[in-house]
């Protein structure tokens, strides 16, 4: 399914991941450090700009490449993969997806530069029902006045704007709800502290607050109303990179695991030559082939422009259920070995990936995405 | 959209579907109870070229790719799986062995026939005491001059019945393990080659299963397939084939498993409202989609492999492991969804859920193929 161009960036993004990437991983997470070091060599790789245009300063792909790049930046650091998974696939895309000339030029050349763009939606009472968002807008003259709160947000303490939707009416429907660009150095913008997690600790995850926040009208992005239906269609493509992220996790706890097993000698062998873990190995494997293929498929499907909803929805099901599981394999290949922090990656894998199966929407959330596609399909065959 | 499959490929696919839903899959229940692969349907997918589908052109057959093939192998099992093994042995072993390793002679003998539907393929390689470990089978075949003597027993040999020509398996030097094992064609009438009785089976019980016994049975010089001692290798080289081919059977059963559930939960009533309205239910559906996507992704990717001649053998057994579990799981999840009218007969996921069990054990089973992955990555 890879052309060329694809196998080659793999070999370049792969030797870059472990040359500027992975030696400071373990750092990252026992110190919770942000990858700051990271920013320079990600941007001149071009990896914070994937999705942006030649005439705003990016490096344009396609999904496949961009899957792949998430992939490997992941295999060596979560933490960093993410960073970089929720600025292409959540900042980005909405602005040069949704916005106007005028908010692509003003904010996508500081993004390809490496300044990075945050994304809200979840709120303290709005997690997999998004319908139930609460910050609210209200129409003041040329501005708009934001109150409000929005949590989980990814890289929140670095991001110098954020795309974030507002409830613009009371009433509680769905059309309500208008996606705005707001920018950190505003009057009434401000930043939690940094939350204390499981995984992914090098990643800055925070509350952004708003209070009596004016939004100029410039900053409304699309219409007034189509907010939700602007998530959705950014959720589909941010989907996919969750599940690359998820991969590439995998894939780096499946390469310890098989390294480890080939030297670690007992009863007189290597382990990797009982049964017991050469054919855990090889159900890690298959495991991860078919996640590959998965996220290559939806990849190419958003590539060709055809819907992919389902497809996506069902590679970030698959890929983050994969990652979880081989994570915790390989802490069992390894023994009590792979239970110490910073030792070998596999911990910090198992602890990092577990995030897969929450953000961008649960497995329960991908599950319900994909059975209505289903049922809705059987509708049109009748 | 389907990132492997041509405009072409699609369209057999669908043609075979067309086919499999008028012809076979109407009757699928009645060959199931009466556990026979019935003639008149072998000479309809005749005449329809399927029995020569990869067969190249010049010896009678269609000549078109695995991946193509594929298609038609996923139809055919999604009506009647117990009929789709037929073709599948047929085509992807036996012609498939005799069209990559068998001499000009051997090919012009044979595959015209096989390709018309006039002789019908059945592959010999399990013995009572030889299953996972292919190498230590017992058959001997000995040089007798001008021509070789076999003697042995050969298990759960599919189209035994009806077939007209068996490839063998034996031993033409004994104390060389794998490398001591030879391949032959063996015609249906040799004298010494008997059937045992039909095999009575939990599943594709359409398909016809028997042991073959070969005593004293002469087997002309020109009907070794390949070299002497290269047996094993190509037996090996053709399991690709045959487990890619059972993947896609895995497929067609469980997307046949997948529409029933879909359908029925439509229709049931439960509580007030149709249990497609419940989430235990939808989750179901939607976990059980999702890992045939995922097992035709790995099927199609191994087809495609083989078909550009690259090596497959993982990726074939990763393929055949993959899908023959997740055919299972989307069988038992269908029989769970239909609830007790799952265990009838009357409702089609219980043949299908019967069906399954095998794709797991044939061609390997899952064991096998983990031993291949396995050793396959330690290699590296």
């Amino acid at each position: 399914m890879l052309e060329k161009k694809h196998l080659e960036f793999r070999e370049k993004v792969r030797a870059f991941a472990l040359e500027k990437i992975e030696p400071a991983a373990a750092a990252l997470d026992l110190e919770q450090r942000f990858p700051d070091e990271h920013m320079q060599p990600l941007t001149e790789m071009g990896l914070l700009s994937m999705l942006i245009p030649e005439k705003y300063g990016g490096k344009p792909t396609d999904t496949v490449t961009y899957s792949i790049a998430v992939e490997e930046i992941s295999r060596v650091c979560g933490s960093t993969g993410i960073m970089l998974a929720a600025h292409n696939s959540l900042g980005t895309f909405p602005i040069l997806y949704f916005g106007t000339e005028e908010q692509r030029q003003k904010y996508l050349p500081r993004a390809a530069r490496g300044e990075l763009i945050a994304f809200g939606l979840s709120e303290p009472d709005a997690g997999s029902d998004a319908g139930g968002t609460k910050t609210h807008a209200h129409r003041e003259g040329d501005y708009w006045v934001v109150n409000g709160s929005k949590c989980w947000i990814t890289s929140a303490t670095r991001a110098f704007a954020t795309i974030a939707v507002a409830r613009t009416s009371d009433d509680p429907q769905d059309k309500h709800i208008t996606s705005f660009i707001f920018e950190r150095d505003w009057e009434g913008y401000s930043v939690g502290k940094k939350e204390n997690k499981l995984g992914l600790r090098g990643s800055d995850t925070a509350f952004l607050h708003f209070d009596d926040m004016k939004v100029p009208q410039a900053n409304l992005l699309g219409k007034v109303g189509e907010g939700f239906k602007q998530m959705l269609i950014t959720l589909d493509g941010g989907r996919i990179s969750i599940g690359a992220m998820a991969l590439g996790l995998a894939q780096g706890a499946f390469d310890c695991a098989l390294r480890y097993a080939a030297k670690r000698v007992q009863f007189g062998k290597p382990i990797a030559h009982f049964q017991a873990i050469g054919h855990t190995l090889a159900d890690m494997a298959t495991e991860i082939e078919a996640a590959r293929l998965m996220i290559y498929e939806a990849s190419a499907m958003k590539d060709a422009g055809v819907p992919f909803s389902r497809q996506s929805a069902m590679c970030k099901l698959y890929a983050s259920e994969v990652g979880t599981r081989t994570a915790a394999k390989a802490i069992t290949v390894l023994g009590s070995i792979g239970y110490n922090t910073g030792v070998y990656p596999v911990e910090r894998i198992w602890r990092d990936v577990k995030l897969c199966e929450i953000g961008e929407g649960t497995s329960e959330i991908q599950r319900l995405v994909i059975a209505r596609d289903l049922l809705k399909s059987l509708e049109k065959v009748g | 959209m389907d990132l492997f499959l041509s405009e072409e490929d699609q369209e057999f696919k669908d043609m075979a579907r067309d086919f499999a839903e008028k012809r076979l899959y109407p009757r699928a229940m009645e060959f199931d109870e009466e556990g026979i692969t019935p003639q008149e349907l072998i000479d309809e997918v005749a005449e329809l070229g399927y029995l020569g589908f990869t067969v190249p052109e010049e010896y009678g057959g269609m000549g078109f790719r695995a991946t193509t093939f594929m298609g038609v192998i996923e139809e055919m099992c999604a009506a009647c799986a117990g009929f789709g093994i037929m073709l599948s042995v047929h085509c992807s072993l036996t012609c498939e062995i005799l069209k990559l390793f068998g001499s000009e002679e051997l090919k012009k003998k044979y595959l015209p026939d096989m390709a018309a539907g006039k002789k019908i393929g059945a592959y010999c390689i399990t013995e009572p005491n030889a299953g996972t470990d292919v190498a230590s089978i017992a058959t001997t075949a000995v040089d007798k001059g001008d021509h070789f003597l076999l003697n042995g027993t050969k298990s759960f040999v599919t189209n035994a019945n009806f077939a007209g020509v068996f490839i063998v398996f034996a031993k033409t030097d004994p104390d060389k393990g794998h490398k001591g094992i030879s391949c032959f064609v063996v015609d249906c009438d040799s004298e010494g080659l008997t059937l045992g009785q039909p095999e009575k089976k939990c599943g594709i019980k359409a398909s016809d299963t028997r042991e073959v016994n070969l005593a004293d049975v002469k087997v002309p010089k020109e009907n070794l397939v390949g070299e002497l001692g290269q047996g094993f290798r190509m037996c090996v080289t053709i399991l690709n084939s045959g487990r890619i081919g059972v993947s896609f059977q895995a497929i067609g059963i469980a997307q046949a498993a997948l529409k029933e559930a879909l359908k029925y939960s439509k229709e049931r009533v439960q509580f007030g409202q149709p249990i497609a309205n419940f989430q235990a239910i939808q989750f179901k559906l939607a976990e059980m989609a999702t890992r045939i996507d995922a097992g035709r992704l790995l099927a199609y990717r191994a087809a495609q492999l083989k078909d550009e001649g690259k090596p497959c053998h993982r990726e074939s057994s990763m393929s055949k492991l993959f899908c023959s579990t997740m055919a299972n799981y989307v069988c038992n999840e269908a029989v769970q969804i239909h609830g007790g009218y799952g265990y009838i007969k009357e409702y089609a996921v219980e043949r299908y859920f019967r069906d399954a069990r095998v794709t797991e054990l044939y061609e390997g089973t899952s064991e096998a193929q983990r031993m291949v992955i396995s050793k396959d990555l330690l290699k590296e």
